[in-house]
């Protein structure tokens, strides 16, 4: 069962083979035997889960159940859940209980899926290791001296570990993609727009997008199927037609152009990855997919960009945590103005810290032209870098990350090299484009190598066949770490 | 050598929709305070804002009205105004910086010296913030967010203004027009109108001085008040030779002063950038049209009309100084010559407009309706009243006891015009007061008078004056 896809799962509670309670309490038992060297989660309700398991077994009783009834999944601590503590990974919000679901939550809700847990983060989805998290690193299951990867570190580790099925994560600049490549799983950041943000506590408002991370890509297009969906109550989310993620699992890739971009495979990617993402594309090819070669000339450009974008977002969006109204607030204080700075200097992070000083800078009087201004031109020649290649290719494939897993600790205290650690999943954020990660192999050390695959505008659908299909000829992603 | 002062306004009017701004919340006042404000206006976490329809109708309409389709942006665009209060939950506050929704138009004003166009620079959507509540306190501040949220429409003026009186008539044109097409209610006590003066002083001629920035002026007199003292206050420093400083002030209706709240060099950098949580609002034709379709005529145009129609300019803003008082007025006038409306709108600016006054009425609750106005002006011009009975007919219709036909032939009021039976009585009142009659033709004027004050108290006041006064001369004459 700890191994099953969610379609087995679904099936074996159909059958009765298990009660959702039966299953939630397996996955609760892994949890307690494994978070306390993972530290994937960061509250875990059993009581909570279990009534929700009871009443998943009601509906499936009563015949009313959906693909997901019954499921266990994991969320990301940035989803605010009502009842549940939603801290963000920061100590700010270190005693912020949820008033409210977030639209993701409540469309788990409404499928009879049982909420597992909230999963450790980088603070603010802000790194790429889960090391900035108030509530400590996550450990990758795969090397435990190594990190997840992050934001979603621990929604990753958490299905690595097998202590959850599946897990919801975010990502703004590759925060699902690149610890789903670390961990050795499938995550997938949809198009911007395609899952509503409300209830997920904001970083980058323009870049986040919340998608799902598992073990294949069909079971990506359940949770797919389950999260995407208009929200009025989101500005950008996107009005269409529903869809069925899983309709296209099964088509052959005979004809499929797959484009590969010579700038992801230049300096700075480690020969095992530039390797076992070789092996891969001749893997397509096999199946049936046509090579082209393409450029990506602005590619370049995105980490500067990024680094000015989202930060300006973040530096507004973290105003609201100002120890007035909810969250953690300094002791003592002799004013306003030193209530505000004692606050925020306990409650935030130096990652944090950092980018909200540095969005600061970039927005303010005098610098808004040559920096705010000038990465939203880079970010439109990174757009139509994509809408070019696109004339040449139905996908582009490359690596998602340049390296495997790192040491905890190797990269905390340089944060441009742990800014390049996403160099090749930034660039599908700018233009607002859906991006995943499937497993496609082992680099050093026997950590997981993850494949990157970049569609244009809402052809998740087209993605996940292509992953299917690949992930039907191998069988990389049903490695399990030795736990 | 003489000082100009050089005045532009931002005024603040609150849309008059019932949810705010950007999320569902209430904008109902004068509820216990945090009642209305929901997880967006407290700004929770996760929480995004949605642009209300309604607000964007309003401004459009504003647009409409001050300047017709061309200075509406089809695409304007939200931006976040960044600064850290207690009553401003985001930490910025959602406004239009770069692209607002209207841009130009002008409000026509009438002041003594004549009539006088002020343009408008811009108008833009925004939300407005918090209170914060430092009375009955002890030791700490409270917050009230019921505010945070509520839709503004932030109009801002060139600095075409050159008087306090200017400022004022402009001020109350706006508001006019505001309540004209529905977009705001207008109430200054509740803070829904409520302007920042911006006020420099310069010799004529000369280039714009420094100015000082004078917020939240909640009343007509206030605004005239606090221009007046700033205006002084600046001169008075120039004539000393001193300077300006840039600066930020409040006006103290108490002591009827203004202070500086903040200069220049402390004021925030506020790092406006687009707000990435909002698209940019778009506007379709369609929609302009649509809302266009809807529009009512605009003041100026009956303004136009009553002047036509022979009132004068300032009789003419009078009337059209609300959409009630122009409907009523237009009731009441139908059919009625270029002799006759002025004298009918006098009825209007006269009689009625004291007694809404004292009953603290709107025209659109007045106790005498326009129909019954027209029949009473019309028994005056026709003779069956005078103007002093009139008088005392509008009061008992004010008082309910029916219409002024009902009145005149209840109460026996009619005027008596019947000049036979004006004559007979002339002729007993000669008759009775020969004393009177050889004074006047001796010459003095005076005794006419009293000989007319016999007649009218002989008819009990209701003989026809003029005619009264006709047959009088005419027989002391024969």
């Amino acid at each position: 069962m700890l191994n099953a896809s969610l379609k087995e799962l679904s099936a074996a509670l159909a059958q009765k083979k298990i009660s959702g309670a039966e299953l939630t309490k397996l996955f609760l038992d892994r949890i307690s035997r494994l978070n306390g060297s993972l530290n994937a989660f960061i509250t875990v309700d059993a009581e909570k889960s279990l009534a929700q398991a009871h009443a998943a077994d009601e509906r499936i009783a009563k015949g009313t159940a959906q693909p997901l009834t019954g499921i266990p999944v994991a969320h990301k601590d940035i989803f605010v859940t009502r009842d549940w503590l939603t801290t963000c990974g920061s100590r700010i919000l270190s005693n912020f209980v949820g008033p409210y679901d977030a639209h993701v939550i409540e469309r788990f809700n409404d499928a009879g899926a049982v909420i597992l847990g909230k999963t450790n983060m980088d603070e603010f989805a802000m790194g790429s290791s889960t090391e900035t998290s108030f509530y400590g690193p996550v450990r990758n299951p795969w090397g435990q001296a190594y990190v997840p990867g992050g934001s979603s570190g621990g929604s990753a580790a958490a299905v690595a570990a097998r202590m959850a099925p599946a897990a919801t994560g975010t990502d703004t600049g590759g925060s699902i993609r690149q610890p789903a490549a670390l961990s050795g799983l499938s995550g997938l950041k949809p198009t911007y727009g395609l899952v509503s943000r409300y209830g997920m506590i904001a970083f980058a408002s323009s870049l986040d997008q919340g998608g799902p991370i598992a073990k294949s890509a069909e079971d990506l297009a359940l949770l797919l199927n389950v999260m995407a969906g208009f929200d009025a109550r989101d500005s950008t989310s996107v009005e269409r037609a529903r869809e069925d993620y899983a309709r296209d699992l099964e088509k052959p890739l005979a004809g499929l152009r797959i484009g590969v971009p010579k700038e992801h495979f230049g300096e700075g990617l480690a020969a095992d990855v530039g390797k076992a993402v070789e092996a891969a594309l001749a893997q397509l090819e096999k199946l049936g997919a046509k090579r082209v070669p393409i450029g990506l000339p602005s590619s370049g450009l995105s980490v500067p960009a990024y680094y000015v974008i989202a930060p300006a977002e973040a530096s507004s969006n973290l105003s609201r945590y100002d120890g007035v109204r909810y969250g953690h607030r300094a002791k003592e204080y002799r004013d306003l103005a030193d209530m505000y700075r004692k606050t925020r200097a306990e409650g935030f992070g130096a990652e944090v810290r950092r980018r909200i000083l540095i969005g600061t800078y970039v927005l303010s009087h005098g610098y808004y032209d040559a920096y705010y201004l000038k990465a939203q031109k880079i970010r439109r020649l990174i757009a139509n870098d994509f809408a070019e290649a696109f004339k040449l290719c139905d996908l582009v494939v490359g690596p998602t990350t340049p390296t495997v897993a790192f040491k905890i600790g190797a990269k905390a205290a340089d944060p441009v090299q742990m800014y390049l650690n996403d160099l090749y999943t930034i660039p599908a954020n700018l233009a607002g484009l859906p991006g995943m990660s499937i497993p496609c192999g082992f680099g050093a050390g026997n950590l997981p190598v993850g494949l990157h695959i970049v569609g244009n505008y809402f052809s998740e659908a087209k993605m996940l066949n292509v992953a299917h299909q690949y992930q039907k000829a191998t069988d990389w992603h049903k490695r399990e770490p030795d736990l | 050598m003489s000082w100009e002062i050089v005045i532009g306004l931002e005024t603040h009017a609150q849309l008059s929709t019932r949810s705010k701004m950007f999320s569902g919340g209430s904008t109902a006042f004068g509820a216990p305070p945090n009642t209305q404000a929901n997880a967006v206006d407290i700004a929770l976490p996760g929480v995004l804002p949605v642009a209300n329809r309604g607000a964007v109708e309003r401004a459009i309409r504003f647009g409409l009205a001050v300047g017709g389709e061309q200075v509406i942006n089809r695409r304007s665009v939200f931006a976040r105004k960044n600064y850290f209060y207690p009553d401003l939950p985001k930490g910025y506050q959602i406004s239009q910086y770069e692209l607002p929704i209207v841009k130009g138009g002008e409000i026509r004003i009438l002041t003594k010296s004549g009539e006088k166009t002020v343009r408008l620079t811009r108008a833009h959507l925004e939300e407005d913030a918090g209170k914060s509540l430092h009375e009955n306190f002890r030791d700490v501040s409270g917050i009230d967010l019921n505010r945070a949220g509520v839709p503004l429409l932030e109009i801002v003026s060139e600095p075409d203004m050159r008087s306090a009186e200017e400022a004022v008539a402009y001020a109350k044109a706006l508001h006019a027009l505001v309540r004209w097409i529905d977009i705001c209610d207008g109430n200054m006590q509740e803070g829904s109108f409520r302007c920042d003066a911006n006020v420099s002083v310069r010799r004529p001629g000369a280039p714009l001085g420094t100015r000082a920035e004078i917020k939240n002026l909640n009343s007509f007199r206030f605004l005239e008040r606090a221009i007046e003292f700033e205006a002084k206050r600046q001169i008075e420093i120039l004539e000393d030779g001193g300077k300006i400083v840039q600066e930020t002030r409040l006006y103290d209706p108490d002591r009827d002063e203004t202070r500086s709240m903040r200069i220049k060099e402390e004021a925030h950098d506020y790092r406006y950038f687009p707000d990435p949580d909002l698209p940019p609002l778009e506007v379709s034709e369609k929609w302009i049209d649509e809302i266009k379709a809807k529009l009512p005529e605009l003041p100026e145009a009956k303004r136009r009309k009553f002047i036509d129609l022979g009132i004068s300019p300032a009789q003419a803003n009078l009337l059209t100084s609300s959409i009630q008082t122009t409907n009523y007025a237009l009731l009441m006038f139908g059919g009625a010559s270029k002799t006759n409306a002025p004298v009918f709108a006098n009825w209007i600016s006269g009689v009625l407009s004291s007694k809404l006054n004292e009953a603290n009425l709107d025209i659109s609750e007045s106790r005498v309706s326009a129909d019954q106005l027209r029949q009473l002006a019309d028994r005056v011009e026709d003779g069956t009243l005078s103007g002093k009975m009139a008088k005392e007919v509008f009061d008992a219709m004010w008082a309910g006891e029916g219409t002024a036909d009902e009145i005149i032939a209840k109460r026996g009021l009619k005027q008596i015009s019947d000049s036979g039976a004006i004559e007979t009585i002339v002729d007993q009142v000669l008759a009775a007061n020969a004393k009177q009659v050889e004074d006047y033709r001796a010459g003095k004027e005076k005794a006419f008078n009293s000989l007319v004050g016999q007649v009218m108290k002989a008819t009990q006041g209701k003989a026809n004056p003029a005619q009264v006064n006709e047959i009088l001369k005419r027989k002391l004459a024969g």
